[in-house]
């Protein structure tokens, strides 16, 4: 158990985040560093955020967040200038255009597609109902039940 | 009811060229963020002259600007191939990225110089503000000086007839290399 729990906290993306020390001016810049760096994608290594990545380019990367922090730039600027290098591969939650508004937009088509399958499917069954029984039925199926039942 | 049964298999069809498809791309491929747009002006030393230089430097245009550095294996590897491309004619400027530059005069001196000149970015300020985010990539610049094409990883002649040379058709480079053969 204690084995396992180890490999579980190895393998949480928080305990492989890198070491450094920024010294910020204040602590609202420091959680929006935080913030930031794990919403910027490395682009060298291109399933980990700048956060976690040991790569060079995500260390440069995090050296400009936090000097443009510092500078008072705003988040949506900040963005800006990492999209206009990196393209909106940078961020993990890209601006909607023409080229990611499949990845968007994806989920709620399929959710509409499933929708209509669904309605079709119940629509289906109703136009098939369950044909009525006769007297003659009705009596014999309440007679088999009857013997059934003590 | 006939059509009904043949939506599994339209799905199905449908989903195993989406696969296909998904089998030839390269996840690693990162699209160019400044392709169209002109090369980002910068200010930093010549890597032989110390001379401070900005994009205007980078002429004549058509040419290549190659981003090497003497840590970067794969330069070393694509090394001489531009070396023959600057036999040929084709003006390549070099950028030296996030290095030390007395080891790069040194590997120059050691392995030949193909760039017409070197942008000394010892702290990678130029290739950040171009995107760059390793070591070899080549940047194909056009006559009015908009970035046209990026190349991540090593350049090699099938490289540059593939995606390349359709901008370095000028008779000069023609003629130039029809002498290299003819010498050798």
């Amino acid at each position: 158990m204690g084995r396992l729990l180890c490999a579980l906290i190895l393998m949480s993306s928080s305990a492989w985040a890198v070491i450094e020390t920024y010294e910020f001016s204040s602590p609202d810049l420091a959680s929006r560093y935080h913030l930031l760096s794990q919403e910027l994608r490395c682009p060298k290594c291109q399933n980990q955020n700048i956060a976690d990545s040991n790569a060079p380019i995500a260390r440069d990367l995090r050296v400009v967040l936090y000097e443009q922090l510092e500078a008072g730039q705003s988040d949506a600027q900040i963005l800006d200038f990492m999209v206009a290098r990196y393209g909106q591969f940078v961020r993990y939650r890209p601006e909607v255009d023409r080229q990611t508004a499949l990845l968007w937009w994806s989920p709620v088509l399929l959710l509409v597609l499933g929708g209509f399958g669904l309605a079709g499917h119940f629509r289906k069954k109703s136009y098939h109902p369950e044909p009525e029984l006769t007297a003659a039925e009705r009596e014999h199926v309440n007679r088999l039940l009857e013997d059934r039942l003590p | 009811m006939r059509v009904k049964r043949f939506i599994p298999l339209a799905a199905f069809a449908l989903l195993a060229l989406l696969l296909f498809k998904g089998l030839s791309i390269d996840p690693t491929a990162l699209p160019a963020a400044r392709l169209g747009q002109p090369f980002p002006d910068f200010s930093q030393p010549e890597l032989m002259t110390e001379e401070i230089i900005g994009a205007s430097a980078l002429r004549p245009r058509p040419a290549l600007v190659n981003v090497w550095a003497t840590w970067c294996y794969s330069c070393r590897v694509e090394h001489p191939y531009l070396l023959t491309l600057a036999e040929q004619g084709v003006p390549i400027y070099g950028l030296n990225y996030k290095d030390d530059s007395e080891k790069a005069r040194q590997w120059l001196a050691e392995l030949g110089d193909p760039y017409r000149l070197n942008i000394a970015d010892g702290d990678g300020t130029v290739g950040l503000d171009l995107g760059v985010y390793g070591a070899p990539e080549t940047y194909v610049l056009g006559p009015d000086g908009v970035i046209l094409h990026r190349h991540v990883g090593v350049l090699d002649e099938a490289v540059f007839e593939r995606d390349i040379s359709q901008w370095f058709t000028t008779s000069a480079r023609v003629a130039q290399a029809g002498s290299v053969e003819g010498g050798e």
